[in-house]
């Protein structure tokens, strides 16, 4: 298929090289195929306004994107205070060596708990997620109060979001230690102190914001679904079951994509629950605040930090783009 | 690292930077576009959302004519709770009368302030900051984000003690920071309680371990602890270190001369074992704030803090209710020396102020016991730190406070204060101790050998 395509645009010059190239050496041959007047349906002025339509979005998007992205693999083999560029030394790998090495204790814990983020988002919170998506579809009573009441965490800002979790929490104070009775004893739970329970804490205050975001996103997506593709599969005799997983399931492949997509970003971006929850210490370690702690604020290992964003870059983009080079090529065969 | 001294959630708005406070280089590393976002729009005029316009030389009518002549004087400030905020404000204010300048006040969320010094050292600070001393002011001095002022301290210098003094001077021995006020880490109780139970004041380690079971037997937590914040605990280290070991080797410790795994660092943890028992149980999910609140409602009988465990006490009946002393000695040979942590905040020059005769006037004048004063009266939980402060108007609490501190021997600043910043934070001291609260019966020599292999990997200085 590719060769075809490939074959059709070069087809116009292929003549003229095999032509030329004949008579003359090749460099000069390459240097003559520009010289034919080409014809073009753009004026000066087109190109102009095109060169601008496509150079600055590139070079916003080089400017911010690409040019961080790089820096920040750059200084990953350096040490810097991040005070003055002459202060940069390079240091080649000795910033992942310390991280890999086991040197900087946060580490391993970090990725661990990365990756148990990630498992409680693909396979608790998201499928809940589209399952309250699916039974709100069925139109039952109230489904707006519903809709409004699961959705309402995801317009909280993460900051409120970890406070309302910490009013729940806390050992002193908190409602579940209060209903428990246990508020203020030495048997009170600590939900958030205790390094064994903070990550699974945290993570049930961050899934009820992620059930709710990607419902709605579910929810868009099968309100579009075409209905006679339902009554098609009933008369057919299909049940409710069969219905979503042989049929409705399929067809909202692009949603799926989405969903997925967002829920492995959010999941390796979490980031404001834990920093608001206590910084990102004590069995709460997690990528993006390491990346934090050493690079702003007074510690300013901006070489270290870079390497532990770079690994957290990786991370992230790796599954993204397997994932979605596989779906694509799904797509287009 | 982030020593929060006031109530009050710092993280809450740790990522709100201010927009004048990033530089280039630095936000580049961050890797992430919102951050340059941010100083692209930090060039531009729009102002700090923190900002507020000190109204302070308004209210010196008198000193118009002059006021116009010494200039305006900018003074960047971490005081963004009430009680301080208003402490400083009258304190500049009478500063504004003394010497004609104009300060006008850039009031920046404390958490936030601290997480960002290094960009806004960097960036376009104001003339004048508020900072802490020892070896925090010694890293930006040394890095020349700030003037020396040796030239003020000629003024003032008689004003303070050699220790003081000590604090204020950087590595190349010029001075960087003009001192306010400090305020000492003590064990912090309820008199009514101790009234009422019959317990009395422990001097030594033995004592303070019979009272302790004393109070367990009665049902009541003998010592609130927290560190869900991360740095209380670094206090509870030093106390035990300076008192098992003295002050110089809680020096020689910080300053990497004396590595982690000394024996007489395990000594330290191990005393820590002792005291545990007598501990409030799941400290590290409790903030200070709720710690000091289990202290003010007899929860607790007595908390080690620092005096700023006060402001918790809202009513002004319990705040005088409220009586400390220093934390009990061993009986070694440091006993005498009684080497306390007594953190000093202060202020410093920026790099390159726009009015430095104007800055240096308002240095000298708040190097002075009356300045100091304007700022205590309303804000009674700390002391002044100039020797010519009158002293009679101090309340009870305050006067029991400079008790203390000329009572000890040696004066510490803190842990997070007195090592390196990378160390300290939440990277390396903060999770290290946690890591040891978690599970104090693991092995110490493992423990103390991370600690020390953290130290080494740190870039050398």
């Amino acid at each position: 298929m590719t060769d075809s395509v490939n074959r059709g645009l070069n087809d116009p010059a292929a003549p003229t090289r095999r032509r030329v190239g004949s008579q003359v050496e090749g460099p000069g041959a390459l240097q003559a195929a520009p010289k034919r007047k080409r014809f073009s349906l753009l004026t000066r002025r087109d190109k102009i306004v095109l060169g601008l339509m496509v150079g600055i979005p590139t070079s916003i998007h080089l400017f911010f994107i690409w040019l961080p992205t790089v820096a920040s693999a750059v200084l990953s083999f350096t040490s810097w205070n991040g005070i003055g560029l002459d202060k940069i030394k390079f240091i080649g790998l000795k910033n992942y060596a310390d991280l890999f090495g086991g040197v900087y204790p946060p580490f391993w814990p970090a990725i661990q708990h990365n990756v148990i983020w990630l498992a409680v988002f693909m396979f608790i919170a998201t499928p809940l997620g589209m399952f309250l998506a699916v039974l709100l579809d069925k139109e039952i009573r109230g489904t707006r109060v519903y809709q409004s009441a699961i959705y309402l965490p995801v317009v909280l800002s993460l900051a409120i979001v970890g406070f309302i979790w910490q009013l729940i929490y806390s050992p002193d104070e908190g409602f579940i230690n209060s209903i428990l009775g246990t508020a203020g004893t030495p048997q009170a739970i600590d939900w958030i102190g205790n390094r064994n329970l903070n990550l699974w804490a945290i993570l049930v205050a961050a899934s009820w914001r992620h059930v709710g975001y990607i419902m709605v996103l579910y929810l868009a997506g099968l309100k579009s679904v075409d209905p006679g593709l339902r009554e098609a599969a009933s008369i057919d005799g299909a049940g409710e079951r069969q219905t979503f997983f042989q049929v409705v399931f399929p067809v909202l492949r692009p949603i799926n994509i989405v969903v997925i997509v967002i829920t492995v970003i959010e999941s390796l971006r979490a980031f404001d629950l834990v920093y608001i929850t206590n910084r990102g210490l004590n069995g709460l370690e997690i990528l993006s605040v390491l990346v934090t702690n050493n690079i702003i604020g007074e510690a300013s290992r901006v070489g270290f930090g870079s390497a532990l964003a770079v690994i957290l870059l990786v991370v992230s983009v790796g599954p993204i783009i397997v994932y979605l080079t596989r779906s694509i090529k799904a797509e287009t065969e | 690292m982030v020593h929060t001294r006031w109530p009050g959630d710092p993280r809450e708005t740790a990522a709100a930077r201010t927009p004048r406070r990033t530089s280039g280089p630095r936000v580049l590393a961050l890797g992430s576009a919102l951050l340059i976002i941010a100083a692209a729009c930090g060039g531009g005029a729009s102002p700090a959302p923190t900002t507020a316009p000190s109204t302070a030389a308004s209210a010196a009518p008198s000193s118009a004519a002059s006021a116009a002549a010494r200039g305006d004087v900018t003074v960047g400030s971490n005081y963004s709770d009430k009680v301080p905020k208003d402490a400083f404000a009258s304190m500049l204010s009478y500063c504004a009368t003394q010497t004609g300048v104009t300060p006008k006040v850039n009031t920046v969320e404390h958490g936030a302030f601290q997480d960002s010094i290094n960009s806004y050292l960097q960036g376009t600070p104001d003339d004048v900051f508020t900072w802490f001393a020892g070896y925090r002011m010694q890293f930006f001095a040394g890095q020349g984000l700030s003037t020396d002022i040796s030239d003020v301290w000629a003024k003032v210098g008689s004003n303070y003690s050699d220790a003081f003094k000590k604090a204020s001077t950087g590595a190349d021995g010029k001075q960087y920071f003009i001192p306010m006020y400090n305020y000492p880490w003590v064990i912090i109780y309820r008199k009514s309680l101790f009234t009422e139970k019959g317990y009395t004041i422990p001097k030594t380690w033995a004592d303070f371990k019979t009272l302790a079971a004393k109070i367990q037997a009665d049902k009541i937590v003998p010592l609130a602890f927290a560190d869900k914040d991360g740095w209380p605990a670094m206090g509870t280290f030093d106390i035990l270190n300076m008192r098992q070991n003295g002050y110089q080797f809680h020096v020689d410790l910080m300053a990497g001369k004396v590595k982690w795994t000394d024996p007489k660092v395990k000594d330290v943890f191990n005393l820590w074992k002792e005291l545990l028992p007598f501990t409030q149980p799941n400290a590290l999910g409790r903030t200070w704030q709720e710690g000091a609140q289990s202290m003010i409602k007899k929860e607790a009988a007595m908390y080690f803090l620092g005096t700023f465990a006060g402001e918790q006490a809202t009513d002004p009946a319990i705040h005088d209710d409220l009586g400390f002393f220093a934390f009990p000695v061993l009986g070694n040979t440091w006993d005498s020396e009684n080497a306390i942590d007594a953190p000093i905040d202060g202020l410093m020059l920026s790099k390159s102020p726009k009015n430095v005769a104007g800055a240096k006037a308002l240095l000298e004048c708040v190097g002075t016991g009356p300045a100091q004063l304007a700022f205590l009266k309303t804000s009674p939980n700390n002391v002044a730190a100039a020797k010519n402060a009158d002293t009679s108007s101090y309340t009870p609490f305050q006067k029991s406070m400079a008790d203390i501190i000329g009572k000890s021997g040696a004066i510490a600043q803190f842990l997070d204060r007195d090592t390196r910043p990378d160390f300290a934070g939440p990277n390396g001291m903060q999770g290290f101790l946690q890591t040891f609260l978690n599970d104090p019966k693991q092995n110490l020599d493992t423990f103390l050998g991370k600690i020390q292999s953290f130290y080494d990997s740190l870039p050398k200085q």
